[in-house]
């Protein structure tokens, strides 16, 4: 059989929708379209059913009551709100004042915590950025020698969207606990991937998306812990109070029916897909660095998520790479399609050099990656890596014995 | 990124890769300009070379080597294109901007044009300096 490309391994980025969870949302563009919010008529109550029905299939997967589910459009709302939230209902003092609490980030978090955390800066609050070491995991040590009388708040993701490497969130979330400090995680990555139980994992926020797990796009949750404590959030959206007043606005009925029926899926579904995808991740890493040299795997070595590997090329140029692997659809940590010039931010910020982070690429399988795709992946990429190191000069310089590092480069 | 027709062409057909030795060797050899520019910290490297008839001042051959994305590759692919045959002074006249348009490289893309031409000037000068003649010092490259 021909192999069909291009190839897709940027399932970090997004899933596409699984059949089944397709075949759940259709009646609910056509016949049963109504608003939840309708309460006087049959075509709210099969609305407020379906959604309800959802809520309980989310629940049940993260280990919820279903009233702690607050749906979303996605997880940078879900962050947006809890950051910001939780920043304005905990703050130590009121508007216009400074000190208004800390707050502990790591600097390779998503975008959607650190623009956050960066609006509570400006806002007055004081914020920590934890630095990981090159191993990329966020410890409940480093968390632990952050925490300040005044801190409100601790948000870390579960795994990085990056490296796929895990952080210790339960421990964390013990620690937050214990101190009566609001503790925030954004699982996009995880959800979907790993099990979760709130209550066990110490965790009073947690954000997911749909679209990472097999479901529709602009959907997502926050969950928001009820009991034990009551976490309390002040709403970024008002208007008609839906959602327990945490997220007005009228509920996306379609998305919310497609991401319950993807988080079902999931709870049959993930244990052998987990074992076939990291066989799957493990022959490419295998594979790669015995057939080339000079090759990284970034992040910590077992501890990460088993669909996803970020690998760096010594000596080639990160977008130059994809451009040899146009076959295959994936991320690269080089920046140079931005005109900023600067290497992913996640890769510099756990340590990796700039000229390793320029030449990564993010590989992440999913639900119908074949053995076929793989091996055609590993060796394209073994072919472009060729391919580019002839044409590299640095490459050349490292063949010679010239130690790049003591050149004195015209940096532009 | 999507690139326009030629970019990919240079990109998947490199014209003139390679060296004229090591760089011990071509360091040694006064017929021989290497220019080097970029920093692998910025994500580009270029390095020309170019073989100059001492007598008739013409650049007999140029040969490239390129660490960097593919617009960085085709303009110093085409910059290998343009110098062969020209005078020094005739490919001293090249300008970032004749690259841009010949390539058709998108506004972000702008910088590895100003890369050929600084490294096209860098082999240039660097003949010069082996060889005793004068360089005259020159404008920066234009954005």
């Amino acid at each position: 059989m021909v192999l069909k490309t291009p190839i897709y391994m940027d399932h970090a980025a997004t899933t596409p929708c699984d059949p089944r969870v397709v075949e759940a949302m259709l009646p609910y563009f056509t016949e049963s379209f109504g608003n939840p919010g309708s309460r006087n008529h049959s075509f709210g109550w099969a609305g407020e059913e379906a959604v309800k029905k959802a809520r309980k299939q989310v629940a049940d997967l993260i280990g919820a009551d279903p009233k702690e589910i607050i749906f979303t459009s996605g997880s940078t709302e879900s962050n947006n709100l809890a950051i910001k939230g939780a920043g304005a209902m905990y703050a130590r003092k009121p508007v216009g004042e400074t000190g208004r609490g800390h707050v502990i980030v790591a600097v390779h978090e998503h975008k959607a915590v650190l623009d956050p955390c960066k609006w509570l800066m400006k806002q007055g609050f004081d914020v920590t950025f934890l630095e990981p070491a090159i191993d990329g995991i966020v410890t409940e040590e480093m968390v632990k020698s952050a925490i300040r009388e005044d801190t409100i708040l601790v948000t870390v993701m579960w795994a990085n969207n990056e490296l796929g490497t895990i952080n210790e969130v339960p421990e964390i979330g013990a620690l937050c606990k214990a101190r009566n400090i609001v503790f925030h995680t954004d699982a996009t990555q995880w959800v979907g991937k790993m099990p979760v139980d709130v209550n066990a994992d110490n965790i009073d926020l947690l954000s997911l998306s749909g679209h990472k797990i097999y479901g529709p796009k602009g959907v997502g949750v926050l969950y928001v812990r009820r009991r034990r404590p009551r976490i309390r959030l002040v709403a970024l959206q008002d208007g008609g109070g839906q959602e327990r007043g945490f997220r007005s606005g009228t509920l996306n009925v379609t998305g919310i029916v497609g991401l319950g029926k993807a988080c079902e899926l999931y709870a049959q579904e993930a244990d052998a897909e987990r074992e076939r995808l990291l066989a799957m991740r493990n022959r490419i890493e295998e594979q790669i660095t015995a057939r080339l040299s000079n090759v990284q795997v970034n992040g910590h070595p077992t501890r990460r998520l088993a669909h996803l590997t970020n690998i760096s090329f010594g000596f080639v140029e990160g977008e130059s790479l994809m451009m040899a692997t146009s076959e295959i659809a994936m991320s690269s940590g080089s920046a140079c399609t931005s005109a900023s010039l600067e290497p992913s931010y996640v890769l510099k910020g756990i340590g990796v050099g700039d000229d390793m982070a320029h030449s990564s690429l993010r590989l992440s399988l999913g639900r119908w990656t074949t053995d076929e795709q793989v091996d055609f992946t590993i060796d394209k990429i073994c072919e472009a890596v060729d391919k580019l190191r002839k044409l590299s000069p640095l490459w050349d310089m490292y063949n010679e014995g010239i130690d790049l590092t003591k050149i004195e480069w015209a940096a532009h | 990124m999507a690139y326009g027709g030629k970019v990919i062409d240079h990109y998947e057909n490199p014209r003139n890769v390679g060296n004229f030795g090591t760089t011990e060797e071509v360091k040694k050899s006064t017929d021989i300009g290497v220019g080097l520019v970029g920093a692998p910290e910025c994500g580009d490297v270029m390095q020309l070379q170019i073989k100059v008839n001492a007598e008739t001042g013409v650049i007999e051959d140029a040969k490239f080597k390129c660490f960097g994305c593919g617009s960085a590759i085709a303009s110093s692919s085409l910059a290998t294109e343009w110098m062969k045959g020209q005078t020094l002074d005739d490919a001293e006249a090249i300008k970032n901007t004749q690259i841009v348009e010949e390539l058709s490289l998108p506004p972000v893309k702008i910088h590895c044009s100003v890369l050929a031409e600084d490294a096209i000037h860098a082999a240039i000068e660097d003949y010069k300096t082996k060889n005793g003649i004068k360089v005259e010092q020159r404008k920066a490259a234009s954005l």
